[in-house]
C-alpha cells in the first residue's frame, strides 16, 4: 500500500500515540494465535492444573502425537478441504467469467435480462429454509462432495466485479478486429479476453479460494457423513464436543472423538494444523488481496 | 428479427452463460419460489420436494402468527437490529479513525507490519476465531480468569453462561475481525485525495488536525455514507458465524446471542420445525428487501454509480 508523502508531518507525540495504538491492535490480532500454539505444545497435566499460559510451563508433544495417531481422519479432512478449494475455485472462475463476459457485450440481446437476474439476487433471496429444502431435496446436494462446492459456485458480487473488470480492460476495437479476422465467440473469449484479464481472474480466484478454504457453513448444513468433513468442520466438532473429549462418556461423534485425552492440548493442536496454512500463506497473498480490494472499491 | 433468429444470432454467447444461468435458477430462483412453503403446512415425510409441496395444505398466515406470538420473535429482531446498528456506527468510526491515523505514519516498514497484522483476523474463519476467544474466555482454563481475575482476588467468570458480557464480546469480535478490512477501503479513498489540498492548507498555516477535519474527513464523507447505507440495507441479516460460533452455541446466553439467522437455523435443523423457521426466514427476506431497496434508493440519490441497481 502506497503511503503518499505529505510535506507537513504530524507532531512527535501524535506519531508516538499512533504507533502505540497500532501496536496494541496488532498484538490483539497476533497474541491469541500465539496462545493457541503455546497451549498445543504444552503438557496436558500442567494445563489441566494451571490453565492456559502464553509460555508453556512444561513442553510436550503429546497433543501432536495423538494428532499423528488420528492422522487418517485429519488427512481425510485436509483432502476434502483441498479438493473443494481447488475444484471449487476453478469451476467458479469458469462459471463467473463465462457469465460475466456476455454481460459486457452491447450486441448481446439478453444482456439487460441477465443483468437483472444477477442484480436481483443481490437484493433478495428466498431465505434459508427454501434454500435448504431445494438444495437437499431437489438438487440432492446432501452428504456428497458436490454439496461442498456447487452452492458457492455462482456469486453475484463476483460476477459484477468481473464484468466491470472486462469492461475496463478490454477495448471494443480488440473484439471487433478479432471478429473481422474470423475468430468465433469462444475463440475470442479463450484467446483474447481471458489472457487480457488474468489479474482480474486472479483476484476473484483468490477471494473464492478463501471462501472454500474457510467454509464450515456448507458442512454444517449439508454433511452428516464423517468421511466428508473438511478441516474447518472438524475443528468445529472438536471444540463443540469439548465435554465429550474431557469426560469420554458421550455418544459416538465419529472417530476423532474416540480419542482418550490429552483433550485440552489436542484441541489446540488441531486448531494449529487447521489455521496454520492460511496464516502461513497470508503474507504471500496479502498484497494481491489488497490490490484486488482497492481496484474493486475504486471501480465500484 | 424473429425470436428464433435472435436466439441464433446470440447462440454462442447464450451457450456461454448456460452454466451460470442454470446455477442461478436452481440455487436462487427456485428457492424464491419456495417461499410459498411459509404459507403451507409443509411436512418433510417422504416423496420429492414438489410432491410434498403439492400435498401439503395451504394455511395462510398461520405460521407467521405462530412465529410472531413467540417471545423469541421480539428478542431475535431486537438483537439483530441493535447489534447491526452498533457494528455499523462503531465499526465505521473505528475504521475511519484507523485509516486516517495509518495515513499519517511516516515509517513505511512499521506501517506495512501494522497493516499485515490488523488485516489477519479477516482471513480467519469464525471457527478459528471461536478457538482464539475460547483461549481467553474458557471458565476454568482461560487467560482472563487464570491470569487476570483470579490473581487480582476476583472470582473467575463463567463467561459462556453469563449474558451480561456478551453484547460487549460480540461487538469486540466483530470490530476486531473487520476493522482491518474496512480500514483498507477508507485508506484507498484517502490516498486518492489530491495532495495539493494539503500543501495549500499547510502553506496557509493549517495544523495537521485542521487538515484532517477540513480536508480528509469531508473527502471521505461520500464513501462513509455509502458504506453506512449499505450496512443499513443489510440490517436485518446477521453474521451467522459470529452469533453461533463465537458464543459456542451456549443456550444460557441465547437472550443476547440469538439473532434471526441463528433462530431460523435452530428451528430448522435442531427442531425440524419447517413452519416456524420458514415464517421467520420469509419475514427476514421481505423486511430485509424493503431495507435494501430503501437504502439503495438513497445511495442512488447521492452517487448513482455506487448504487447496486
Amino acid at each position: 500500500m502506497k503511503v503518499s508523502y505529505r510535506g507537513n508531518a504530524i507532531s512527535q507525540t501524535a506519531n508516538t500515540a499512533i504507533h502505540a495504538i497500532f501496536i496494541v491492535i496488532g498484538l490483539s490480532c497476533v497474541v491469541p494465535l500465539l496462545l493457541v500454539i503455546a497451549v498445543s505444545f504444552s503438557d496436558e497435566q500442567t494445563i489441566a492444573a494451571n490453565g492456559y499460559r502464553f509460555l508453556p510451563e512444561k513442553l510436550s508433544l503429546d497433543a501432536y502425537r495423538y494428532l499423528w495417531q488420528e492422522g487418517r481422519t485429519i488427512l481425510n479432512a485436509y483432502a476434502v478441504t483441498i479438493f473443494t478449494t481447488v475444484v471449487g475455485t476453478v469451476l467458479s472462475l469458469a462459471v463467473i467469467s463465462t457469465f460475466a463476459y456476455p454481460l459486457t457485450r452491447k450486441d448481446f440481446s439478453y444482456r439487460k435480462l441477465f443483468l437483472f437476474l444477477v442484480v436481483f439476487t443481490l437484493l433478495f433471496n428466498g431465505g434459508l429454509v427454501p434454500w435448504y429444502l431445494v438444495t437437499t431435496q431437489v438438487l440432492h446436494l446432501k452428504n456428497n462432495i458436490w454439496a461442498l462446492i456447487v452452492p458457492h459456485l455462482f456469486n453475484g458480487w463476483y460476477v459484477m466485479i468481473m464484468k466491470t473488470y472486462f469492461q475496463t480492460t478490454i477495448p471494443d476495437p480488440v473484439l471487433e478486429s478479432a471478429k473481422i479476422d474470423g475468430a468465433g465467440e469462444f475463440r475470442t473469449f479463450l484467446t483474447i479476453v481471458l489472457p487480457l484479464s488474468l489479474p482480474g481472474l486472479a483476484t476473484i480466484g483468490l477471494f473464492s479460494a478463501i471462501v472454500f478454504w474457510n467454509d464450515w457453513w456448507l458442512p454444517l448444513m449439508l454433511i452428516t457423513n464423517d468421511k466428508l468433513l473438511n478441516m474447518q468442520y472438524l475443528m468445529y466438532k472438536a471444540l463443540s464436543f469439548a465435554d465429550y473429549l474431557s469426560n469420554a462418556s458421550g455418544q459416538n461423534y465419529g472417530s476423532i472423538m474416540q480419542l482418550s485425552p490429552p483433550a485440552l492440548t489436542f484441541r489446540m493442536a488441531l486448531a494449529v494444523v487447521g489455521i496454520g496454512p492460511i496464516v502461513l500463506a497470508y503474507p504471500f497473498f496479502q498484497k494481491y488481496f489488497v490490490q484486488g480490494l482497492t481496484v474493486g472499491a475504486v471501480k465500484g | 428479427m424473429t425470436r428464433l433468429a435472435r436466439l441464433y444470432k446470440n447462440g454462442a454467447l447464450l451457450v456461454m452463460t448456460l452454466p451460470g444461468l442454470l446455477l442461478l435458477l436452481a440455487l436462487h430462483y427456485l428457492p424464491i419460489g419456495g417461499i410459498l412453503i411459509a404459507f403451507k403446512n409443509y411436512s418433510l415425510s417422504g416423496g420429492s420436494f414438489f410432491r410434498n409441496f403439492a400435498n401439503s395444505p395451504w394455511i395462510g398466515f398461520d405460521n407467521f402468527e405462530f412465529f410472531l406470538n413467540t417471545p423469541d420473535a421480539f428478542i431475535i429482531t431486537r438483537n439483530t437490529i441493535l447489534y447491526n446498528l452498533v457494528f455499523i456506527f462503531l465499526g465505521t468510526a473505528i475504521s475511519v479513525f484507523l485509516a486516517v491515523a495509518f495515513n499519517e505514519l511516516r515509517n513505511r516498514r512499521m506501517a506495512k507490519i501494522y497493516q499485515t497484522t490488523i488485516l489477519l483476523p479477516y482471513f480467519l474463519s469464525w471457527i478459528a476465531v471461536s478457538y482464539l476467544f475460547f483461549g481467553f474466555l474458557s471458565a476454568d482454563k482461560g487467560i482472563l480468569n487464570q491470569l487476570v481475575f483470579e490473581p487480582l482476588g476476583h472470582e473467575g467468570v463463567d463467561w459462556y453462561n453469563r449474558s451480561v458480557y456478551w453484547p460487549y464480546i460480540l461487538v469486540f469480535a466483530n470490530v476486531w475481525k473487520y476493522a482491518g478490512y474496512n480500514c483498507i477501503i477508507y485508506l484507498a479513498a484517502i490516498i486518492g485525495i489530491d495532495n495539493d489540498y494539503y500543501e495549500a492548507a499547510a502553506l496557509d498555516g493549517a495544523s495537521k488536525w485542521q487538515q484532517i477535519r477540513h480536508i480528509t474527513i469531508p473527502s471521505l464523507s461520500t464513501v462513509i455514507t455509502l458504506l453506512v447505507l449499505l450496512g443499513i440495507g443489510r440490517m436485518f441479516f446477521a453474521d451467522f458465524g459470529l452469533f453461533y460460533q463465537v458464543p459456542m452455541n451456549s443456550g444460557a446466553i441465547f437472550d443476547v446471542t440469538n439473532v434471526i439467522d441463528t433462530f431460523v437455523y435452530r428451528a430448522l435443523i435442531n427442531s425440524g420445525d419447517i413452519g416456524m423457521s420458514s415464517a421467520a426466514s420469509t419475514f427476514q427476506a421481505f423486511v430485509g428487501f424493503i431495507l435494501v431497496v430503501l437504502s439503495n434508493w438513497i445511495v442512488k440519490r447521492i452517487d448513482s454509480e455506487k448504487a447496486i441497481f
